[in-house]
């Protein structure tokens, strides 16, 4: 994973509320080979109309989208976040997310800010009134800087955080607890031995 | 203070559990799928291996076609090739795979009660988000995604922060012709499309009790799509008499055992929740969406919305582009909605009680518009023939199919197309679930079958 630390481009407003995974990244691309890049999928069926915000010349290298309530529930498809990232959005700022999709993000490099919903409002609008303008988002100050200049916190898990500024995967973290991985599993097995019968 | 089931089972599988509020869990149970296909690459590129392949269960749903169960049969040179590769990570990490061929195949949220490998109290992970269903049984059953697959697969663990807890009482007796799906999209309709976010549900009440294991799975199947993280029922005698038997479930002194723990895992009569919802059983009625979102329920008797009289204008524009996607006009009657076809499949509404309750209707009539059954699994279809239903719906003018997740994900060639309108007893009602451009409306079996028979909505209790 690429490290996020602070990312300063242009921000995309996106006026719709529940926008489930299956519009971010529909279902028909799901198996392709990761390193074959999902970019161009990217709310591939939205795509086709032309007034569709991300068809906007001054949005072409948007970094950032502000979007409404509700982004990213439904589906668990981690291919979501590969879509977004792979076509060079590393932050969603929306009112609430998915849970899975708030956490495939943070595995993903693609940072989810939480705001207020009026904060959300107030961010698209100022974005619509001077399209193309830039944003910023600071993520060891945990703080969003909108197109007026203001400052926003917001809240992230300090491990997450961790693994975002350095780009870590936490494989790596868990695997330095092998001792107690190890332990635990030994007296789960005796605790709960029956869970290991069936299949032996 | 006493703690919940949901407390309960995570106590019991925390390994460690740092100052910043992360945990680190066991993972009792991984199931995988074709689906799973990214997990085992990431794993393989970073020169993993699976660490405890005999927790882990496999069988191939998504893509899978349902006229036939043969690899040549998937129409899609993707999901061919996912579906052969389930076969071959399952073979090389040593993984217990119900293959295309093989009679326990089936929706892996079908599957993992009906063999007994979903059990109470333990910590379930499935890279799909309707792994929820499996806490019907008691477990602590979550989806994600294929990084964090990625990471159970190598170390057999979770990292997880506590979720708050919300408990769904549902009292009374259901009236006739009232279900399971009725009862879940209802609490969603109340509790919001992402009211649940940050919480685990536990379902309780004298309706919940009431209701045998399949119908208990199809309630937490949708648990999600409150935006929950897992949802759950406390294990009772149910349970227990739904598991002894089946070929994972434990046996003699072992069973006698883990039933005695099991009894221990319901909530404490002074556990505390952080939030609490309850619904009236007896004034539900049949349900039916009308929206792009499983929250847009309202009684089968009722009439599609008016944008105009929403004053909230977030909702407004939501329910204007929604009417205009579904085809909808304000006030029309939800039983004037005619229908284009019917799906009745799918981890939410495929087991065999299910499929009794569509068959049932199917008798009473012939098809108006194509019908599409999927039974939730091999043992499912088999089950199912045996008591003849396969001829009922035959009869009826209904096709009868093998199992997978068919029409309502769309991988496996089954589609809507779009501009058409399908009565569905699947979960998502999403723009373009069933297809680009297909409109869906959500439905329990007894609602979809009676849709078939009129060829528009119909409230099953008049027909």
């Amino acid at each position: 994973m690429d490290p996020f630390v602070v990312l300063q481009g242009v921000a995309a407003p996106l006026d719709q509320s529940k926008v489930d995974t299956d519009q971010i990244l529909p279902a028909r691309f799901l198996r392709r080979p990761r390193k074959e890049g999902y970019g161009q999928f990217l709310f591939r069926d939205w795509m086709d109309d032309p007034k569709f915000v991300l068809n906007q010349p001054v949005y072409k290298n948007a970094r950032i989208l502000v979007a409404d309530r509700n982004f990213g529930g439904g589906s668990s498809r981690e291919q979501a976040p590969w879509a977004l990232s792979d076509y060079g959005i590393r932050c969603v700022v929306a009112a609430d997310f998915g849970d899975i999709f708030y956490l495939n993000s943070l595995k993903t490099g693609v940072l989810p800010v939480a705001l207020s919903p009026e904060l959300c409002d107030s961010l698209r609008k100022q974005l619509h009134d001077k399209p193309g303008a830039t944003m910023k988002v600071d993520l060891p100050a945990q703080t969003v800087t909108g197109p007026d200049g203001k400052t926003h916190r917001f809240e992230i898990d300090a491990f997450r955080k961790k693994c975002l500024l350095q780009g870590l995967d936490d494989i790596g973290i868990t695997l330095q607890h092998e001792a107690s991985i190890a332990a635990f599993e030994t007296q789960y097995r005796q605790r709960f031995d029956w869970l290991f019968h069936g299949n032996l | 203070m006493g703690r919940t089931l949901y407390e309960k089972i995570w106590d019991a599988h925390r390994i460690v559990e740092g100052d910043d509020g992360q945990t680190l869990l066991h993972v009792g149970r991984h199931l995988v799928h074709d689906g799973s296909v990214h997990a085992f690459e990431f794993l393989r590129d970073r020169g993993l291996k699976v660490r405890r392949p005999d927790q882990i269960f496999a069988t191939p749903d998504h893509g899978v076609s349902t006229q036939v169960h043969k690899l040549e049969a998937i129409p899609d040179a993707e999901q061919r090739r996912v579906v052969k590769l389930l076969d071959r990570n399952t073979k090389d990490f040593g993984i217990v795979h119900f293959a295309l061929d093989d009679p326990r195949q089936g929706i892996v949220h079908v599957v993992g009660p009906e063999q007994g490998i979903t059990q109470p109290g333990i910590v379930l992970v499935c890279g799909d988000s309707h792994t929820s269903t499996h806490g019907a049984l008691g477990a602590l059953a979550f989806g994600a995604g294929a990084s964090e697959i990625t990471h159970v697969l190598a170390t057999q663990t979770t990292w997880q922060r506590r979720s708050k807890t919300m408990r769904v009482t549902v009292d009374g007796k259901l009236p006739l012709g009232v279900t399971a799906k009725d009862v879940i999209l209802a609490i969603i309709a109340s509790v919001g499309a992402n009211g649940a976010a940050g919480h685990v549900i536990e379902y309780a009440g004298s309706t919940i009790r009431a209701m045998s294991i399949e119908e208990r799975l199809t309630v937490c199947n949708m648990s999600i799509e409150a935006g929950a993280r897992a949802g759950m029922v406390a294990p009772d005698d149910t349970t227990y008499a739904y598991l002894k038997g089946r070929p994972y479930a434990p046996t003699g002194t072992a069973w006698d055992r883990a039933v005695a723990y099991w009894r221990t895992l319901p909530s404490d009569a002074d556990a505390k929740f952080d939030a609490e919802v309850s619904l009236d059983a007896t004034q539900l009625a049949p349900m039916v969406t009308w929206g792009n979102s499983p929250e847009d329920a309202l009684p089968v008797t009722g009439a599609v919305p008016d944008p105009a009289r929403e004053t909230d204008p977030e909702r407004k524009a939501y329910m204007e582009r929604t009417l205009r996607y579904m085809g909808l006009s304000p006030g029309m009657a939800l039983t004037d909605i005619p229908v284009d076809q019917v799906f009745i499949g799918s981890c939410t509404n495929a087991r065999l009680e299910d499929l009794r309750a569509a068959a049932q209707v199917a008798k009473r009539g012939k098809a108006k518009v194509p019908v599409l059954v999927s039974p939730g699994s091999t043992q499912v279809k088999l089950a199912a023939e045996k008591e003849g239903l396969d001829r009922i719906f035959r009869d009826a003018g209904f096709e009868w199919r093998e199992s997978g997740c068919s029409m309502c994900v769309g991988m496996n060639g089954d589609l809507v197309a779009a501009g058409k309108r399908c009565a569905s007893t699947s979960n998502r009602n999403f723009v373009g679930r069933q297809g680009k451009g297909s409109r869906t409306h959500l439905l329990s079996p007894a609602m979809a079958a009676a849709a078939a028979l009129t060829g528009r909505i119909t409230d099953v209790r008049k027909l």
